[in-house]
């Protein structure tokens, strides 16, 4: 190693304090562990993951499942999404019907006591629940989420890393294929496939879109292992005779990791868009399923006499898109090594105190 | 150079051969033209048949078909593109040459001001870095981000628009407004502006009490029914847009830039009474564009009479404020003519619209009238997508700025003594602008497709509902025509993007690398 010249080591020595309590910190942590602590220190990544678990919860309990068309499983909410109940008549404004019952405004402060009454969001135009419909919704926008996403990371990851671990003339097919694909618009080619297959089930819509949304993750996995194949430890790898498999699988993959999760989250937040964009134009999932855009779609004239049947589903996506976003935010903050948690002004004062104690001691 | 745009340019035509091949077998295997036919129970259902199948050569096999479709849009280099003729009968390309324009309209409006605002937030969230300002614009951004654009748009057609003009019609704004409208003014500008404690509410009280007495103001006066700014006001906001340009771009230490724009500022007021003569009498685009050729040598001369040495940097701050004053005057004819657009029949108090590009019942002749027309029409659409796009803007360009502050040239330049204003606005700034360029022309072509859904919300006729009705009615050459203008588009715009790229940093080097 060269020799520092004095300026190099006094220069090391001013940041030194901060290098000090970054390092100090992963002292004798595994990367694991390194990248668990910095996603829970993202404070809005944590009640985001926080309300995400909630959502799933709530919209996979509230409703019965039936396994293998025979086997019912309740759930814990009174009313299925196609039961046709009675509209609510009653204290509702403005004379309209079905009217939520949800409150949460206490009683003292003069609301009616916080409850969820039997229709907390209310009821649809043909008196059917509408927290039933929603919960149905979220369940069927939640899954095509899963499944675009699960289709389209596998996919991509597959393709970039065949293209930037072999390089050459299959680099130059994938990647001529993926321009070609990335020239299409996404909500063109959603509505072609969705107007023809949308009827065919929620499920394969999703596996069909899953099929068109892998391009750019497979752009920024190829790119990853381009210049992660040229590092050192991947040529100590293959000295050392491993194969490429082993080379793929065992060192490149685990590097470029951080990428891949943090692009593949966002490409779920992009999923839930475009399902319930294709839903609401008609191109998605198709009646008598239910899902989010398609609600706000059926619903959308029907905003100023009853705005509830908007409101909802409305909140909901955005509740899911927003959580997985903020989720990718922690991630990439969590995954990126150069990355440095912002040292408040507090460590720094007791960091430089300390340093003055140790330089008043020598 | 040539050679690399030639390369560039025959990269361009193999990916739209390709993705246009891919699309097209896609919509042909999706989509079946006869579909319709075949579940008739109309006697002549067979010749129908033959004939739909002759005249759209379904008994071509699609990756044939395409051929034949490519060899009418090869048309384009003899000047006769074909693209075919859609269901209805019309030829696509009349249909496109309707289309087109609208969705233009619609998509370099939200654009223009989806960059301007995204990029001037973004860069006071980067000043700001780890200010509260900074963390909560980033949760706006996140927030804009996740929202379903068909969402936005209902809720703004029903409080934008519906509401609104119900409120029109009594325009007498409650004091929890006035209040709630000055408290979130004054957290909006004091926490751009406050850097300690006093700083911090002295901007506050001022903020609050500006924009709340101005909101009283326009209550009291009814001057949302009667708008306009009136040449005194005008006089006062290009006064202030003197000061503001010459700081932001030499600061106010040059006294020559300051003369010139100041010189330009009074000259907007002198004039105000000519241009709305000329504004009444020649109506017209061609009026306003010779006057702003007129304001602009009018700057030109004014910026060089004031100025001795350094000349190009105080001519262009005085060919800004002439601009920026000059669009005050365009906007109080705006304005004035909102009351009389108010009053049309077609209009009937009822004047911001939630659906299609104009007014079809308004048959005004007057310019001012129908450019108006054309305006409202504009205003929800282009805020929908403005507060979807935007959103990219604040964090890009918070995300540029903060990595060339962290360069060594602008330590250099900090070294050397140079004001926080040069070296944010000459050594900052500038070089944020080169990929922030490059990413302006790509998005670009990206909104194009984005304005679908808004196109769908807000019952435009462009290109997004031509392509939607293509694929209900099955019509491949309506889609194709229309997915091969996008896609043309947005292929040449990362070209363009590219080339300009490689020419305002120098250190890239067109043709190299690749």
């Amino acid at each position: 190693m060269a020799r520092k010249s004095k300026a190099d080591v006094e220069s090391t020595e001013v940041l030194s304090g901060e290098n000090a309590i970054q390092n100090k910190e992963i002292e004798g942590l595994s990367q694991g562990q390194i990248v668990r602590k910095r996603f829970f220190r993202h404070r809005a990544a944590v009640i985001s993951l926080g309300t995400l678990t909630s959502i799933v919860i709530l919209a996979f309990t509230a409703l019965d499942w039936k396994l293998f068309g025979a086997i019912r499983v309740p759930g814990w909410w009174r009313w299925t999404h196609e039961e046709l109940l009675e509209l609510r008549y009653g204290d509702c404004p403005g004379g309209t019907v079905g009217c939520p019952t949800i409150s949460l405004l206490p009683k003292f402060l003069g609301g009616a006591g916080i409850g969820l009454g039997t229709h907390p969001f209310g009821q649809d135009d043909i008196g059917r629940d509408y927290f039933a419909l929603v919960m149905k919704g979220t369940q069927r926008s939640l899954s095509v989420m899963v499944i675009i996403g699960s289709v389209a990371a596998t996919l991509g990851v597959v393709i970039g890393s065949i293209a930037g671990f072999y390089r050459g003339r299959i680099d130059a097919i994938l990647m001529r294929f993926v321009d070609f694909m990335i020239t299409i618009p996404v909500i063109i080619i959603g509505s072609v496939v969705g107007y023809r297959y949308g009827n065919l089930g929620a499920a394969f819509l999703a596996l069909l879109l899953g099929l068109f949304a892998w391009t750019g993750l497979s752009r920024l996995v190829r790119a990853e292992f381009l210049t992660l194949r040229e590092r050192e430890f991947v040529d100590a790898a293959r000295v050392a005779g491993a194969t490429n498999r082993r080379i793929i699988f065992k060192h490149i993959l685990p590097n470029a990791i951080g990428v891949i999760i943090v692009s593949v989250t966002l490409l779920l937040s992009g999923a839930i868009l475009l399902e319930t964009a294709l839903s609401f134009i008609g191109f998605g999932v198709v009646p008598p399923d239910v899902s989010l855009g398609l609600l706000i779609s059926q619903y959308q004239d029907s905003f100023t006499t009853r705005p509830w049947l908007f409101w909802y589903p409305g909140l909901f996506i955005i509740s899911i898109a927003l959580s997985v976003n903020f989720i990718g935010d922690g991630l990439r903050d969590a995954f990126d090594p150069r990355q440095r948690r912002r040292i408040s002004k507090k460590e720094r004062q007791d960091s430089a105190t300390a340093r003055k104690l140790a330089q008043a001691n020598d | 150079m040539a050679a690399f745009i030639l390369r560039r340019l025959g990269a361009l035509g193999v990916i739209l051969f390709g993705s246009s091949f891919i699309l097209y077998n896609l919509a042909a295997i999706s989509a079946d033209p006869l579909e319709e036919l075949r579940l008739s129970l109309d006697p002549s259902r067979d010749a129908q048949i033959t004939a739909l199948t002759r005249e759209l050569q379904l008994d071509v096999p699609p990756p044939l078909r395409y051929f034949l479709w490519l060899r009418g849009v090869f048309g384009i280099f003899v000047g006769q593109p074909n693209f075919g003729t859609g269901r209805d009968g019309a030829a696509v390309i009349e249909s496109l040459s309707i289309a087109i324009p609208v969705t233009l309209r619609l998509v370099l409006a939200a654009t223009i001001l989806a960059a301007i605002l995204g990029i001037m937030i973004g860069i006071v969230t980067a000043l700001r870095q780890y200010s509260r300002f900074d963390y909560s614009m980033t949760f706006v951004a996140f927030l804009l981000f996740s929202l379903p654009i068909f969402w936005v748009a209902v809720l703004l057609k029903e409080y934008l628009a519906i509401s609104f003009n119900n409120f029109l019609r009594d325009p007498i704004i409650p004091i929890t407004w006035i209040i709630g409208i000055g408290l979130v003014s004054g957290l909006f500008w004091a926490s751009i502006i406050g850097r300690n404690r006093k700083l911090f509410w002295t901007t506050y009280a001022v903020a609050f009490i500006l924009s709340s007495g101005l909101v009283t103001f326009f209550g009291v006066t009814g001057w949302l029914l009667n708008p306009s700014l009136g040449p005194i006001v005008i006089l006062g906001l290009s006064i202030g847009l003197a000061f503001g340009v010459t700081q932001l771009s030499v600061g106010l230490i040059n006294k020559a830039a300051l003369r010139a724009s100041l010189t330009m500022a009074g000259l907007s007021i002198v004039a105000f009474y000519p241009a709305n003569w000329v504004f009444d009498n020649y109506p017209g685009p061609l009026g306003i564009f010779l006057m702003i050729c007129g304001l602009i040598t009018t700057a030109v001369f004014v910026g060089l009479a004031f100025s001795k040495i350094d000349r190009v940097p105080i001519v262009r701050t005085s060919i800004i404020t002439a601009v920026l004053s000059g669009g005050l005057v365009l906007v109080d004819k705006f304005m004035q003519t909102w009351k009389p657009y108010m009053e049309t029949e077609a209009i009937n108090r009822r004047p911001v619209p939630t659906v299609g590009e104009r007014n079809d019942l308004l048959n005004s002749t007057d310019f001012w009238i129908s450019s108006l027309d054309i305006v409202t029409h504009l205003f929800l659409p282009t805020l929908a997508l403005t507060l979807i796009g935007f959103a990219g803007y604040i964090r890009f360009a918070r995300g540029t700025l903060l990595e060339v502050l962290n360069q060594d040239y602008i330590r250099t330049a900090r070294a050397k003594g140079l004001t926080e204003r040069t070296v944010i606005m000459r050594h900052a700034f500038r070089n944020t602008m080169i990929p922030m360029t490059t990413i302006l022309v790509a998005d670009f072509a990206g909104v194009v497709g984005g304005a679908f859904i808004t196109e769908t919300v807000f019952a435009w006729s462009g290109m997004g509902t031509l392509a939607l009705q293509g694929i209900r009615s099955q019509d491949l050459n309506l889609l194709m025509g229309v997915f091969f203008v996008t896609a043309t588009m947005a292929v040449l715009a990362n070209f363009v993007a590219d080339l300009l790229y490689s020419v305002l940093d120098p250190r890239i080097r067109a043709g190299s690398g690749e």
